[in-house]
């Protein structure tokens, strides 16, 4: 049983396709890093997977107890986050909200959850700080605790990377390998082809007409890796 | 100058002019913080203006309260400007300017040609400015006030997490289950029903300040939400106070004083949001 299983997914907006026959699944413990072009509907299918966009065709099924919305997101920092007066412990501890059901406010396990996952991506002593003056590396921290805070299976990360300096791009792959190591199930859009072969277990390579899936070693012997520009190993 | 105060505050309608002022103030800095942050501070100034249309309009034909008009037709504004804002083919800024200015002509159109009143541009300037009308509030009017006014802040505190998480991060806050399209309709409402409300005591033209500039002032200083919520409906209900009791003293006209008042205080803010350095 997969988490995800999309079959034969038509991907597009507003009535216009931009990607057709995409088919992959999700299992478990998995590293995919979702490649292609600028416009190729790396972040189009994306938005499908989380529901914020609707499908054209296909099918998308959720199994192995893996409810719709039980997936956590880290989305690409938005316009309106730079100058965000929110405190680090308020973000992080929105992430909880849909634990929260019908109740206005958090509770105690709420509370519990967001501390957990503070002191797991070593920044609780952040808390109080404002998310605006933080560093990129700690941004995306604060935002990947909330995510956690959301999904304890399956997280889901929008080019995480962007913005980031050399040493902190490092680091912040090796705290999604480290998560992942842990039994959490990933899900990356990335430009960065020679990161995904070395951390992801399985590549989707979305093209216009046909996509490649397959896992990260057959995916450097195949075309799709010589087009997109890969170094031949 | 205490003793004209206290003179003047054993009127009632300098005290209904006290509670409305507090009661505005108070709801319309609660959903600025939002609005400024989801980039809608101009929702506040567009709504006015169709608020002002359609009080024109029903002043033409009369009616005793036009709040029975002018509450419906803002509603509805709100809801279609927040509905267009999302269409990428009419940008939101567009749809705002158009419905605005659009108002704006038709309602001074229909109150020069129907109007009964020998004094039209008197009417139109207590519209825009508000320069008189929050002290000729009616017993029935400051109870309608109070009444929505402990609707949104009850509404604002029981919904406080969702509405941070909806304006912090729209997209995160769907994919994780929370019904944006319904908090942002909420938002809508109750931004509709405040700019009505607050019509009253700035007049359509000023009521965004009313709504941004404690918002702005606050974020200049405190460094997470809850305290710039708390701190912008504190620096709010002491500029309307103020303002209104300096235009009682001084008789200057009651919304562009609470409004300078307002602008004193973002000055205030800023230096001081400098001098500690964030």
């Amino acid at each position: 049983m997969s988490y995800i299983k999309c079959e034969n997914l038509i991907l597009g907006y507003e009535g216009v396709p931009v990607a057709q026959n995409i088919s992959f699944d999700v299992r478990k413990g998995d590293y995919l890093c979702i490649l292609g072009e600028n416009g190729a509907g790396k972040s189009t299918l994306m938005k499908t997977l989380l529901g914020l966009t609707s499908l054209m065709g296909g099918s998308i099924l959720y199994g192995d107890g893996l409810e719709g919305y039980e997936i956590g997101y880290l989305p690409q920092q938005t316009f309106v986050q730079k100058d965000f007066p929110a405190s680090v412990w308020e973000i992080v501890l929105s992430g909880a909200l849909s634990k929260c059901g019908r109740r206005p406010f958090f509770g105690k396990e709420e509370k519990e959850l967001a501390e957990q996952n503070l002191r797991r991506m070593d920044i609780w002593e952040l808390k109080r700080e404002c998310y605006r003056n933080l560093s990129g590396g700690q941004q995306q921290r604060v935002l990947l605790a909330r995510a956690l805070c959301a999904s304890s299976k399956l997280l889901v990360l929008d080019e995480p990377v962007t913005g980031l300096d050399p040493k902190a791009t490092a680091e912040f792959y090796q705290l999604i390998k480290d998560l992942n190591n842990e039994g959490l199930t990933i899900i990356m859009v990335s430009h960065d082809i020679h990161a995904a072969v070395k951390y992801a277990s399985h590549v989707l390579h979305v093209e216009k007409e046909q996509s490649f899936f397959g896992t990260a070693r057959e995916y450097v012997k195949s075309d799709f890796w010589k087009d997109i520009g890969g170094d031949v190993q | 100058m205490i003793e004209t105060l206290q003179f003047y505050l054993s009127y009632p309608f300098v005290r209904y002019a006290l509670i409305v002022g507090t009661l505005i103030a108070l709801c319309s800095s609660l959903l600025g913080v939002t609005l400024v942050l989801k980039r809608f501070s101009y929702i506040g100034d567009g709504l006015s203006h169709v608020a002002f249309g359609a009080l024109a309009i029903g002043t033409i034909f009369d009616l005793t309260s036009t709040s029975i008009v002018v509450m419906p037709v803002t509603v509805i504004a709100a809801v279609l400007i927040l509905r267009t804002g999302q269409n990428p083919k009419i940008h939101g800024d567009a749809a705002i300017a158009m419905l605005s200015v659009g108002s704006l002509a038709i309602g001074y159109l229909v109150m020069h040609l129907f109007s009964t009143s020998a004094n039209i541009s008197g009417d139109v300037c207590s519209t825009l400015f508000g320069s008189t009308s929050i002290l000729t509030l009616t017993k029935a009017e400051v109870w309608l006030c109070v009444v929505m006014s402990v609707v949104v802040v009850a509404v604002f505190v029981v919904l406080y997490n969702r509405i941070f998480a909806v304006t912090f991060d729209e997209n995160f806050a769907k994919a994780t289950g929370v019904k944006t399209n319904l908090y942002n309709t909420l938002i809508a409402v109750i931004t509709a029903v405040i700019i009505v409300l607050a019509m009253n005591l700035v007049g359509s033209l000023l009521i965004s300040a009313l709504i941004i500039f404690p918002a702005l002032s606050a974020m200049r200083v405190v460094q997470n939400f809850k305290g710039v919520v708390i701190y912008s409906t504190v620096i709010s209900v002491f500029c309307a106070l103020f303002g209104i009791v300096v235009s009682i003293l001084f008789s200057t006209p009651v919304g562009s004083t609470i409004v300078a008042a307002d602008i004193v205080m973002f000055g205030v803010n800023c230096l001081v949001g400098k001098i500690l350095g964030k």
